[in-house]
């Protein structure tokens, strides 16, 4: 008995267990041995990863079912799959946000932003190619059209999503038309974009005539997008509102309208406010319902209601797909990368502020 | 005075909001009336008159097949990855840092589709082509990886895996909350068992998860059906053909994308009838996705 506490090593309870270090030294052997093998075949980085990767997976196992069986082995299989199925989904992140940082700085001027595409043409990038002239044009008139459309984007949809999460929340007591409208907003949310451009287009032909494009088009377009993503994210926020707050309001006679404009709402703005930036942020980027709906403009154009409009998106899409100058993409290809860095550049930092808002604006409990 | 204008108040507010409400049933209503009102020239015209000159179903017949190759694909590769990494933040990443790497992992989701198109098109494809050449040579013998590969890399697999990385953020925020609901007894009586953690989990963790984890790939599903420019930019389109790795194949909502611009008069009613016929896939794949997601809300054992 004493025997067995003081050789506590040997004991039965840890005998067949690996040692805490084992796997630190299967990853130094894992890369050394993928190093040693890569050199042989033709070295690459990314290469020489992933075989370490495997190497260090089949080694931890095979080790582990050598000495701990076939029960632990399985675990740490699962352990390494698990590890790195999260590092593979780090690569095309890590990949994307690199390639539109390299490809998208050079661009990235002060006269690409505060210049449109008009009077840009083909002559103007051929010069630009041959290094006889900067590469001219910019995103002026997409930075005006994305900010205009969202903008009426927003007006629609806040309304309208505010008002229908109240309804749920406030008014229906759960009756089987809330049921529906919660059920229809969860599946609006899966709605191709491109099918609520469409919509939008047979929504104005057959209002107002067929050949409709324009800024307000692509507005509505929008809205199809964002509202069910307003909805949902209200809902949520009065939900958590406590029911004291508005059980206190009614006993001092307020009216229920009363109750909800002055005390339910304001007490869950911030988070209202974080879930309607939420929703800008995911429609400012999209392409598809604005390339049907507000065609593509190369000049500013602050008009929603007549003419056709310019995005970022679509920017980026028309500058890769059609270059200005066909025999010489590279300038159009500069202004697309700097106009997805920018894209991206705008769409984190309205996540960035969403949680912010959530977080500062947080209504105080005063306890 | 008051009294009655407060009262008035009242009415009008709980009628705006109810009216709010309905429009959103009214608006996904509408999206199919006008779709239809806009698409039904399509359905009836002459058949020469179709593009390809043989009737619209064996027009969109094709497009419709690539569109569930394309999603397939997405599928296949972004399931076990998600759910890995689903599994990681909630079972194995360190307590502290897991909020943290769930953010990480929903920028995936922040990126515009657009801009996925454009890396898949310039950094992936030229990655990739490499790859297909030797798939054609030493695996050519399947008929998906059949030969001679693409010479720039934008075929069918390329977009497939663009729209992989585009819809594991979906799959995997749901699988998450999913999986953090596990009843907490129910794997600490498994580890306390003696149940190693990869026991536990297949234990008590997935079994619990396999309705929300169902209903996430259907939603990833959805997503992948209907995403447009990541496909319209990354793949040259093409006709129908069985290799994943030459030129060809088209999705519904890339071909829309592709010639919308151009299109007019009969052109522009098939293009909307083929939008009309995604929206009745992703709208059935949807309700599938949110039924199977309703149906168990009560019965998970979350709320318990």
């Amino acid at each position: 008995m004493t025997n067995t506490m003081t050789t506590r090593r040997k004991s039965n309870l840890t005998r067949g267990q690996l040692p805490k270090y084992t796997p630190w030294v299967v990853v130094a052997a894992a890369v050394v041995l993928a190093a040693a093998i890569m050199t042989l075949v033709g070295f690459s980085a990314f290469g020489w990863g992933v075989l370490a990767a495997i190497l260090f997976t089949v080694g931890l196992t095979g080790i582990s079912a050598a000495v701990e069986g076939a029960r632990q082995a399985k675990d740490k299989l699962a352990t390494c799959l698990v590890f790195g199925s999260f590092l593979i989904a780090l690569l095309p992140l890590i990949s994307v946000i690199w390639t539109v940082l390299v490809n998208g700085i050079p661009g990235l001027t002060f006269d690409f932003l505060f210049y449109s595409m008009n009077g840009v043409t083909g002559q103007f990038d051929d010069a630009a190619a041959a290094g006889e002239a900067p590469v001219v044009g910019g995103v002026y008139h997409a930075i005006v059209g994305t900010l205009l459309m969202t903008l009426w984007a927003t007006l629609i949809s806040v309304p309208v999503g505010l008002l229908a999460a109240v309804y749920l929340v406030e008014y229906s007591e759960g009756g089987r038309l809330a049921k529906a409208i919660t059920f229809f907003v969860d599946v609006m949310t899966g709605i191709p974009s491109i099918v609520a451009g469409l919509f939008a287009v047979a929504f104005f032909a057959v209002v107002f005539g067929p050949g409709t494009k324009t800024g307000i088009v692509a507005a509505v377009a929008l809205s199809v997008l964002m509202i069910p993503v307003v909805v949902r994210s209200t809902e949520e926020m009065l939900r958590i509102v406590p029911n004291e707050l508005r059980e206190a309001s009614y006993a001092l006679g307020v009216r229920k309208w009363r109750t909800i404009t002055k005390v339910v709402i304001p007490t869950a703005i911030s988070g209202i406010a974080s879930g309607v930036t939420l929703a800008i942020a995911r429609v400012v980027g999209e392409t598809a319902p604005i390339l049907v709906t507000a065609g593509f403009a190369t000049s500013i154009n602050f008009n929603v209601f007549s003419g056709w409009m310019a995005s970022l998106p679509t920017f980026i899409y028309t500058q890769i797909i059609t270059p200005t100058s066909p025999s010489n993409p590279d300038p159009s290809a500069q202004r697309a990368w700097a106009a997805a860095l920018l894209l991206i550049i705008l769409v984190m930092l309205l996540n960035l502020a969403a949680r912010l808002i959530a977080r500062f604006f947080a209504p105080k409990t005063g306890r | 005075m008051s009294k009655q204008t407060s009262r008035a108040g009242d009415r009008i507010f709980s009628t705006t909001a109810l009216m709010a409400g309905v429009l959103i049933l009214v608006v996904l209503f509408s999206v199919a009336v006008f779709l239809l009102i806009q698409a039904l020239p399509a359905f009836f015209a002459d058949p020469s008159e179709i593009t390809g000159g043989e009737g619209f179903w064996s027009y969109i017949w094709p497009i419709i097949v690539g569109t569930v190759i394309a999603a397939a694909i997405a599928l296949i590769l972004a399931t076990p990855v998600a759910l890995g990494v689903a599994l990681f933040i909630s079972h194995y990443a360190p307590r502290r840092l897991s909020q943290g790497l769930g953010y990480v992992i929903d920028l995936l989701a922040a990126i515009p589709s657009v801009i996925y198109g454009v890396w898949g098109i310039t950094f992936l494809a030229v990655q990739l082509e490499p790859m297909y050449e030797w798939l054609a040579e030493y695996a050519g013998w399947i008929p998906i990886f059949a030969g001679p590969a693409s010479a720039t890399g934008k075929t069918m697999l390329t977009a497939g895996i663009v729209l992989a990385v585009m819809i594991l953020p979906i799959i995997t925020s749901i699988s998450r909350e999913i999986f953090l609901q596990t009843p907490k007894l129910h794997e600490e009586a498994a580890l306390a068992l003696g149940a190693t953690r990869w026991e536990m989990i297949r234990m008590t963790v997935i079994p619990f998860g396999r309705p929300g984890v169902i209903s996430a790939v259907m939603l990833g599903l959805g997503r992948a059906l209907g995403e447009t420019m990541a496909v319209a930019l990354v793949l040259s389109t093409g006709p129908l053909i069985l290799s994943l790795i030459q030129t060809g194949n088209s999705t519904i909502a890339a071909e829309i994308a592709l010639n919308y611009p151009e299109a007019y008069g009969l052109r522009l009613a098939e293009l909307i009838a083929a939008g009309l016929l995604l929206f009745i896939i992703t709208l059935a794949v949807n309700m599938v996705a949110r039924w199977v997601i309703t149906r168990n809300k009560d019965f998970s054992g979350a709320n318990a």
